[in-house]
C-alpha cells in the first residue's frame, strides 16, 4: 500500500503540524546541498526562486530561450484565493471544499486543505513583488467568480494572469540568478534521471542548440514540467510542452498517477482544418457575463443575430439553473459535446457552440448609462457604452478571437467547442510532493496531487505557486536534512556514464531509422487516437481497440520515423521525435487507466456510467482510490492503489442544478 | 468570413549557424489557406522540405497564442509582420493574397546573435532583468495583499507596461537597435507601484548599465518600437525612463 505520509490530526491543523516539526537544514548546510528543478513555470521558478533564497545551490533548466516563456505564462483568468475580501462568505474550507467537490471526490483531503490554506500567502507574495492586479478605484484588489464556486474568490490581471504570475516568478528567479544562488541553463531538455543507492542524483540534460549531453548532480530533483495535454496533439498547451521529463522519471521506478484523468475546457477556439498546430483557449472567465446557446432547432443555419430569442437553447441555464454558465468545466464540456452530437451544434463544422455577449453589452451599458445619469439613453448609445465595459474587462481575449477567426466578437456570438487543456494526472507524489524515488520531487502540473478527477478553473496558477513558494520550501529540508552527509557526487561516477550512454543510444537509434514518415504525422495520428478513444468521452471498446492502435503505433514510429539534420546541432525535428516518442508510450498508459476505471468521475467519462441524465456516475465502493502506475518493462505496468479516506467531507452525487 | 487559398512565394533566411555567412533561399508553397496562422504555413513547408530530405527550417516559436514572446520572424520588412498588436503567432494567412512574396528573417542586432536560421540568442534580455528587473522581496515577507491600496490608474498603468512579453520587436525594429522600450517597460511597471519604489533608483541605473554593456543601441526617438510592438508598450514608457533615469543619476551622483 502506497504511504502518503498525511500527518495525522484535525485537517486544519496537518500542515500547521508539520511545518512545526519537520526536519530543517541550518544555514552552512543549506550552502552545500544542491537542488535540480526542471521547468521554469509557475512550480518551477518560484521553487527555484525560494530555494535559493533559503541558501540552497540551485540549478534550473528549461526547454524555451528564456525561463520567461513558461506556458504557465498563457494563463488567462486567474489565481483562487480564499481571502474572502468580498465578504461574500468564503472562507479556506469553502475553497477546500470546492476543490474536493470540483475534483469530484478522487483527490486527498490532507493536500486540498493545504492549498486552500497558503492560497492566501500567494495573493500576498504577488502583491509583493509587483504583479499588478485588477483593482478597484478604492485601490483594493478586484475579484471575479469562475465555475464551480458560487463566491468571489479569482484574483485576475486582465486576461493575463498567468503572465503577470510568471513574470512576478521569473523576476525572482533572475534576482536569484544575478545574486549568484541559482544558475539558470535555457535551452536545455531533461532526457533522463541518474538514480544512485535507489535516490535521485541528478538528470542527463541535452543542450538544445550544440546537441551536446550534460551530467548535472543534485541532492534533490524536483520535476516542475508541466502537463501532458499535447499527447492528444491539438491542445491548449505550448507547441513544446511535453510529458519527458516526467516519463523518464517514470521508467526509473516514479509511479504514475491517475493518468487518464484530462481536463477538456469548454471554451476554446474551434478547429478550422487539418492545418491546425494547436488550438487557443477562451478564458473560463468569459462565461462569468457570456451566455452559451444553440438554436432550439437541428441543423439550424441561420446567422446568430437572425435566431430569435426563443428560438434558442441556453442549455447550461436550462440543465443546471443554480450554477448556469458556471458550472465546472468538465460538466460544460460534455454538455457542449451532447448538444453537438445532437445535432444541434453551429458554425460550417456544427462542432460548436455560441457564446454570446450581447446581453452583457446591453447589462453594462444600462449601469454606464444609469451612472451617468442617461436616463434616456438610444440602444446604439447603450450598446456602445457596454462594449466599453467589455473591452476593459475582457478586450485581449476578444482581440484574440477576432485575430484568429477574422470576426468581431463584439458584433457576433463566439463560436467555441471543448479542447484538452489540463491533465489533472502526473506523477505520483506524497504529501511532501516526493514521488516514490527518494529525492525525487514534483511539483505544479507535472504531479498528480490537488485537482481529483476535474481541476476547478484558476487553480492551477495557484497549485503551482503553491508548491513552489509555500510547500517544497519546507517538505525538501525534511529530507535534505538527513543527506548533510552526502557530499556532491561527481559526475563521473558510473550512474552517470551509464545513463547518458543510454541517452545516447536511443538518440542514435532514432537518427538511424532514417524513414519515410515525419514526427509531427506520427504525432497527430497518436493525438487522434487519444481524442476518438480516450477524449470527452471513453468506452471499454475504444479504449481496447487504442491500446492495439497506439502499440502498433509504436512499431511503426520506430520504423519508420524520419528525422532529418544531425545529433550535435539544433535540431528541433530531434527534439520533438523524443518527445512524441514517451507520449506514444504515455499514450498507451492512459488508455490502460481508462479502461481499468470502471466508473466516471470528473473528466473521464466512461458511457457505460453515467446517470438517467446523462452525469457522470461514480463508484465509490470500488474507486476511491488513486491509481499509481510501476512501469515493468514495454507495455507492461502494475497497479498500485492509495485509497482515499474521506474524512471531514462526505462524497455525494456531484449536483449543480 | 470568406476563406480562400493561396500560392506564395517565400524568400527565407537560411543560416546553418552562427558562424555561417546567411543567405536567402526561396520557396514556392500552394494551397494555403487563409484560415491558417503564419506559423502553420511554415509547418507545412517543413513536413514538405522533411519529406524531400531536406532541413526544415529552424524558428522560435511555444505558446502560438501570443503570449510566451518567443516567436520572431520578421516578415516582409516588419517585425511579426503587417498587423499592428500581433505577433508572428496570431499573425492569420488571410493578412496575404494569392500570388504574394513574403521575405522572412530572423531578429537582426548585434545584441541578438543568429543562432540558426530564424533563431536568435535573446539571453541579453534575462541578463538584464538580472541587473534589477525585480523587486527584492523574499518569500514568506509579504504583508497582507490589500494593506496597500494603490490608485487604479497606476495599477492599470503598471500592467500596460507589465504586458510586454520580451520578444525583442522593439529592438529589431530600431535602427540603432536599442531595447529601451523594453528596459522602459519594465522600469514603468515597477516604479509605478509603491512596492517597487525601495530600489527605485539603484534599478533604472543598473538596468540601463547592463543594457549598454550588452550594446544595445540608444534611442533617438524615432517611434518604430511602438509601432511594431505587439503588445502596444507605450512610447510614453521611454518618457518615464529617462525622468527616472536623470533623477538617479541627480541624486545618487552615478
Amino acid at each position: 500500500m502506497l504511504n502518503s505520509k498525511i500527518p495525522a490530526g484535525p485537517l486544519e491543523n496537518k500542515w500547521k503540524n508539520y511545518k512545526a516539526t519537520c526536519k530543517l537544514v541550518n544555514p552552512a548546510n543549506k550552502r552545500k546541498m544542491e537542488i535540480i528543478v526542471v521547468g521554469t513555470g509557475l512550480a518551477g521558478a518560484s521553487a527555484a526562486a525560494s530555494l535559493g533564497e533559503l541558501g540552497y545551490k540551485v540549478k534550473a533548466y528549461c526547454f524555451q530561450d528564456s525561463p520567461r516563456r513558461a506556458h504557465s505564462i498563457a494563463a488567462q483568468g486567474g489565481i483562487n484565493a480564499a481571502k474572502n475580501y468580498q465578504n461574500d462568505g468564503d472562507s479556506v474550507f469553502r475553497l477546500f471544499y470546492d476543490t474536493i467537490k470540483g475534483g469530484d471526490y478522487r483527490s486527498r483531503e490532507g493536500n486540498v486543505y493545504r492549498l486552500a490554506e497558503v492560497s492566501a500567502s500567494i495573493i500576498d507574495q504577488c502583491v509583493a513583488q509587483g504583479v499588478p492586479f485588477a483593482r478597484e478605484y478604492g485601490g483594493l484588489l478586484s475579484n471575479r467568480s469562475f465555475g464551480g464556486t458560487q463566491v468571489q474568490r479569482t484574483f485576475y490581471a486582465a486576461g493575463q494572469t498567468g503572465q503577470q504570475l510568471l513574470i512576478g516568478a521569473y523576476q525572482a528567479l533572475e534576482r536569484q540568478v544575478a545574486l549568484g544562488n541559482v544558475t539558470m541553463y535555457s535551452r536545455h531538455e531533461m532526457l533522463d534521471l541518474v538514480t544512485i543507492d535507489g535516490k535521485a542524483r541528478g538528470i542527463i540534460c541535452r543542450n538544445l542548440i550544440t546537441g551536446e549531453l550534460e551530467r548535472h548532480f543534485g541532492h534533490a530533483v524536483l520535476l516542475c514540467s508541466g502537463g501532458y495535454g499535447n499527447v492528444f496533439y491539438l491542445s491548449t498547451n505550448a507547441m513544446g510542452c511535453n510529458v519527458t521529463a516526467a516519463w523518464k522519471a517514470h521508467k526509473k521506478g516514479a509511479y504514475f498517477g491517475n493518468p487518464c484523468f484530462t481536463q477538456i475546457h469548454p471554451t476554446c477556439i474551434p478547429v478550422t482544418g487539418d492545418h491546425q498546430s494547436k488550438l487557443t483557449l477562451m478564458s473560463e472567465s468569459l462565461r462569468n457575463d457570456g451566455r452559451i446557446w444553440v438554436p432550439k432547432k437541428q441543423g439550424d443555419s441561420r446567422k446568430a443575430k437572425d435566431i430569435p430569442e426563443d428560438e434558442r437553447d441556453y442549455y447550461l441555464e436550462r440543465r443546471y439553473p443554480a450554477f448556469g454558465n458556471l458550472v465546472p468545466r468538465d460538466v460544460a464540456s460534455r454538455a457542449a459535446k451532447e448538444r453537438c452530437d445532437a445535432g444541434y451544434g453551429v458554425g460550417s463544422s456544427r462542432q460548436a457552440v455560441f457564446l454570446d455577449y450581447a446581453a452583457a453589452i446591453e447589462r453594462y451599458g444600462k449601469i454606464e448609462a444609469g451612472k451617468q445619469a442617461m436616463d434616456h439613453a438610444d440602444h446604439d448609445t447603450i450598446v456602445k457604452m457596454g462594449k466599453d465595459v467589455v473591452k476593459e474587462k475582457y478586450g485581449n481575449l476578444f482581440d484574440m478571437y477576432e485575430k484568429i477567426t477574422g470576426e468581431n466578437p463584439y458584433e457576433v456570438p463566439m463560436r467555441i467547442y471543448p479542447a484538452v487543456h489540463y491533465t489533472m494526472g502526473g506523477l505520483w507524489v506524497n504529501y511532501e510532493l516526493m514521488t516514490n524515488i527518494p529525492g525525487l520531487y514534483c511539483l505544479g502540473e507535472a504531479n498528480f496531487s490537488d485537482h481529483g478527477a476535474n481541476r476547478l478553473g484558476a487553480s492551477a496558477l495557484m497549485q503551482g505557486l503553491a508548491d513552489g513558494y509555500f510547500v517544497i520550501p519546507y517538505t525538501i529540508g525534511n529530507y535534505l536534512a538527513d543527506e548533510i552527509r552526502t557530499a556532491a557526487i561527481p559526475t563521473d561516477h558510473p550512474a552517470f556514464a551509464e545513463t547518458e550512454n543510454k541517452v545516447k543510444d536511443r538518440i542514435n537509434s532514432l537518427m538511424n531509422i532514417k524513414g519515410n514518415r515525419s514526427v509531427e504525422s506520427f504525432h497527430k495520428r497518436l493525438g487522434k487516437i487519444m481524442w476518438d478513444k480516450c477524449g470527452m468521452a471513453r468506452n471499454a471498446q475504444g479504449l481496447k481497440e487504442a491500446v492495439e492502435e497506439i502499440r502498433a503505433l509504436k512499431n511503426e514510429f520506430w520504423s519508420d520515423v524520419k528525422i532529418p539534420g544531425g545529433i550535435n546541432e539544433l535540431n528541433p525535428e530531434l527534439d520533438k521525435a523524443n518527445r512524441v516518442a514517451d507520449f506514444i508510450e504515455l499514450g498507451e498508459l492512459m488508455c490502460l487507466d481508462a479502461l481499468d476505471r470502471n466508473e466516471s468521475c470528473g473528466g473521464h467519462f466512461r458511457e457505460e456510467f453515467q446517470t438517467e441524465e446523462g452525469e457522470a456516475l461514480r463508484q465509490d465502493d470500488k474507486y476511491m482510490f488513486v491509481s499509481a502506475w510501476e512501469y515493468k518493462g514495454d507495455n507492461k505496468w502494475d497497479l498500485h492503489k492509495e485509497e482515499l479516506n474521506y474524512e471531514v467531507v462526505k462524497p455525494s452525487q456531484r449536483s449543480y442544478k | 468570413m470568406e476563406h480562400y487559398t493561396m500560392n506564395l512565394t517565400l524568400k527565407v533566411w537560411r543560416q546553418k549557424n552562427k558562424n555561417d555567412r546567411g543567405g536567402f533561399i526561396t520557396y514556392k508553397v500552394k494551397d494555403i489557406s487563409s484560415e491558417m496562422s503564419f506559423l502553420e504555413m511554415f509547418d507545412v513547408l517543413n513536413e514538405r522540405l522533411i519529406e524531400e530530405s531536406e532541413e526544415p527550417i529552424a524558428f522560435d516559436h511555444d505558446c502560438r497564442e501570443g503570449i510566451c514572446g518567443m516567436c520572431s520572424m520578421y516578415i516582409n520588412g516588419r517585425p511579426h509582420g503587417p498587423w499592428e498588436g500581433t505577433t508572428t503567432c496570431q499573425l492569420h494567412m488571410r493578412a496575404f493574397k494569392d500570388g504574394d512574396t513574403i521575405v522572412v528573417e530572423p531578429w537582426r542586432a548585434n545584441s541578438f546573435p543568429v543562432i540558426k536560421d530564424l533563431i536568435v540568442d535573446r539571453t541579453s534580455f534575462d541578463r538584464i532583468i538580472q541587473a534589477g528587473g525585480f523587486i527584492s522581496v523574499n518569500t514568506g515577507n509579504a504583508v497582507d495583499g490589500n494593506s496597500i491600496p494603490i490608485e487604479k490608474a497606476k495599477a492599470d498603468d503598471s500592467f500596460a507596461a507589465a504586458a510586454c512579453i520580451g520578444c525583442g520587436a522593439c529592438v529589431a525594429a530600431c535602427k540603432n537597435s536599442s531595447a529601451m522600450l523594453f528596459v522602459s517597460a519594465k522600469v514603468s511597471h515597477l516604479a509605478l507601484l509603491p512596492q517597487g519604489e525601495p530600489e527605485k533608483k539603484t534599478r533604472v541605473l543598473n538596468m540601463i548599465a547592463q543594457m549598454d554593456k550588452e550594446g544595445f543601441g540608444g534611442c533617438t526617438n524615432t517611434g518604430a518600437c511602438e509601432a511594431v510592438c505587439p503588445k502596444e508598450i507605450s512610447l510614453d514608457n521611454i518618457a518615464r525612463l529617462n525622468q527616472e533615469f536623470i533623477g538617479a543619476s541627480v541624486k545618487t551622483g552615478k
